[in-house]
């Protein structure tokens, strides 16, 4: 199969370096959608950025308040888990077409993170001993539990058609055509699980308001900081992924490959939270049957198309 | 000699987790410790299958085939566990294994 | 690709299998069902994190992405199921505690005199540059028998569990003499039915 030969961040810019750079990157990425969310919130660009970056530095001063008899340590360790999470998912996204860790299985690692996502967002809703919190993170579970599979499948159509699950060869396999091209349910299916695994816009439900914002509705300063910019990070990195995924990563016309790369990864944070904003929250109770009587079906057939696309000697 | 090293390093880990494994299968009393207990006893295989793949015979699947089956055998465990911890909760509100004794001659 | 592990390694390993063994104890030690359920998560990890350094990237990942699942799921039983999941009035509930105890210790005993007696082989051959395609052509090659009888294993499992774990059947979904246009279910679910 193909062999690409191309280094990791830490082999060309040396381990620090690079790390510290991804997290700058993941850092950024959170931000961005903090900011494009301010903006579509309130309408106007002026101040999208600043007031993002003021909601935080107020969290990092204000005063923690707490619950009766909460469990502390797995509360803060769902809290701190979030945003880790989130930067470790970015340690396999190509960041200027490189990645900071190149195994042979980037797209399981992702995966991974993001189930392991799971259980921090449980414990967060677990921690405070309160009702609301709870019952935020059973729903955020049920819906975990809808969406996976598809999730998985939509992976899987990447990596048969690549031929390899690392992201890098991933990117050397779309060089005559994009993904999505081939695989537009696995895109979609791709960027509605970012939204619900970041339980952003019509996934919002494990944070709606009906129970009092849910697994955030105890959280208070330093730790609601954490986990709201876990959030961000998280559908930022997605987004990134989707990108070198289904876009091409940074490949295009004229341009430098990283701006590409940055162009098309602003698109979709764009159009996730735009998007996101304009949904109604879905009740998990109607909806999630979708995710397992048509998603899955759906998913499998486009595997099976992309399989058959492979044998073709389509992608060669 | 270092891989020599690692083996037994790694397989007495191995030895130990199915050992706590074997002590939480057998002395816990609710239905759902219990399968934590076989949890560990299998996580204990996984990590002597990786083992016994680096250390001993990389050139062959077969340790990784091995660890393939034990993820399965707890995917299954778990999947059945839950399904009769359900289904005797729901026939005789037992969820102690003390209380299953229906076939206790 | 590196053949042999360097010290450094070798150390983590030593570490992260220290880590899985205590985490395994606290199991059944800590009082907080919740907490119970996450110490086993974290033996999973550190299980994972050594298979890491085995080179076993797919095993390891993979045994995360399941076994973070698994316990999700296990952390919501635990708490549907145990008298007391959050720890704030402990109890003991265990039988039989110290033939168990003396049961497991044996098995470690007689694993452990058995590692440590037993001239082990050299090792044969060199690590693959990719040990996810040796696993991936094994699966779908020399080993397929394998994969074959674990898939009819799992697609067994899910219909065995679905029959054990609910209480309605057809009957009560679609009526006495299975008349009903649509199925009688107490949650919706979504698709119009």
């Amino acid at each position: 199969m193909r062999e690409t030969a191309t280094a990791t961040l830490p082999e060309a810019w040396g381990v620090l370096p690079a790390v510290l750079a991804v997290a700058l990157v993941g850092v950024g990425l959170g931000l961005v959608v903090a900011s494009v969310d301010r903006a579509v919130l309130a309408g106007r660009t002026r101040g999208a950025v600043l007031e993002p970056l003021r909601e935080g530095a107020r969290l990092l001063l204000e005063q923690r308040r707490t619950t009766l008899a909460p469990d502390r340590l797995l509360w803060r360790l769902g809290c701190v888990a979030v945003p880790v999470l989130a930067l470790l998912s970015l340690a396999v996204v190509p960041v200027g077409g490189r990645t900071l860790w190149s195994t042979s299985a980037d797209l399981v690692w992702f995966n991974a993170m993001e189930a392991l996502l799971w259980a921090a967002i449980w414990l967060v809703g677990w921690g405070p001993n309160a009702f609301h919190a709870l019952a935020g993170g059973y729903r955020f579970l049920a819906q975990g539990l809808a969406y996976e599979l598809p999730l998985m499948f939509a992976l899987v159509t990447v990596g048969v058609a690549a031929g390899s699950l690392r992201t890098t060869d991933v990117l050397a396999a779309q060089d005559g055509l994009w993904f999505v091209v081939t695989m537009p349910v696995a895109f979609a299916v791709f960027v509605a699980s970012a939204a619900a695994f970041a339980f952003w816009g019509p996934f919002a439900a494990p944070t709606s308001a009906d129970i009092a914002g849910g697994v955030t509705s105890e959280l208070s300063g330093v730790d609601r900081l954490l986990v709201e910019a876990g959030r961000g990070v998280f559908l930022g990195a997605t987004a990134a992924m989707a990108a070198a995924l289904f876009l091409g990563g940074d490949s295009g016309p004229w341009l430098p490959g990283p701006l590409w790369q940055l162009l098309k990864t602003l698109a979709v944070v764009t159009a996730l939270v735009w998007v996101g904003r304009r949904l109604p929250v879905l009740r998990p109770d109607r909806t999630v049957e979708v995710g397992w009587m048509v998603l899955v079906p759906l998913t499998l057939v486009q595997a099976l198309v992309v399989a058959v696309l492979v044998l073709s000697g389509f992608y060669a | 000699m270092t891989a020599e090293l690692v083996l037994q390093i790694v397989l007495t880990v191995a030895a130990g987790l199915i050992g706590v494994g074997l002590f939480g299968a057998l002395s816990q009393q609710s239905i759902v410790m219990v399968m934590m207990g076989l949890e560990l006893v299998l996580n204990g295989v996984l990590l002597a299958g990786g083992a016994a793949w680096f250390s001993l015979a990389p050139e062959l699947p077969d340790a990784q085939m091995l660890a393939v089956v034990a993820l399965v055998v707890m995917a299954v465990e778990m999947a059945m566990g839950f399904a009769v911890t359900i289904a005797i909760y729901r026939a005789r509100q037992v969820d102690m294994v003390d209380m299953a004794t229906d076939l206790n001659g | 690709m590196l053949t042999d592990l360097s010290g450094w390694v070798i150390a983590t390993v030593a570490v992260l299998g220290l880590l899985s063994v205590a985490s395994g104890v606290a199991v059944f030690v800590v009082d907080s069902m919740a907490r119970a359920t996450f110490a086993l998560l974290g033996s999973f990890l550190a299980v994972a994190g050594v298979l890491l350094a085995f080179d076993l990237v797919y095993l390891a990942v993979v045994t995360a992405l399941m076994m973070t699942i698994e316990m999700a799921i296990m952390a919501v039983f635990m708490v549907m199921f145990m008298m007391n999941p959050a720890g704030l009035m402990p109890m003991t509930m265990v039988h039989n505690p110290k033939g168990s105890a003396v049961v497991g210790a044996g098995a470690f005993v007689v694993l452990t005199v058995g590692i440590w007696t037993i001239d082990w082989p050299a090792r044969r051959g060199q690590l693959p540059t990719d040990s996810t395609r040796q696993l991936g052509e094994a699966v779908m090659g020399s080993h397929m028998l394998v994969m074959l009888i674990v898939g009819i294993g799992l697609f067994a499992t899910i219909l065995a569990g679905t029959v054990l774990a609910t209480a309605r059947g057809r009957y009560d979904r679609f009526g006495a003499d299975l008349a009903a246009r649509r199925p009688d279910d107490p949650v919706p679910g979504g698709l119009p039915r």
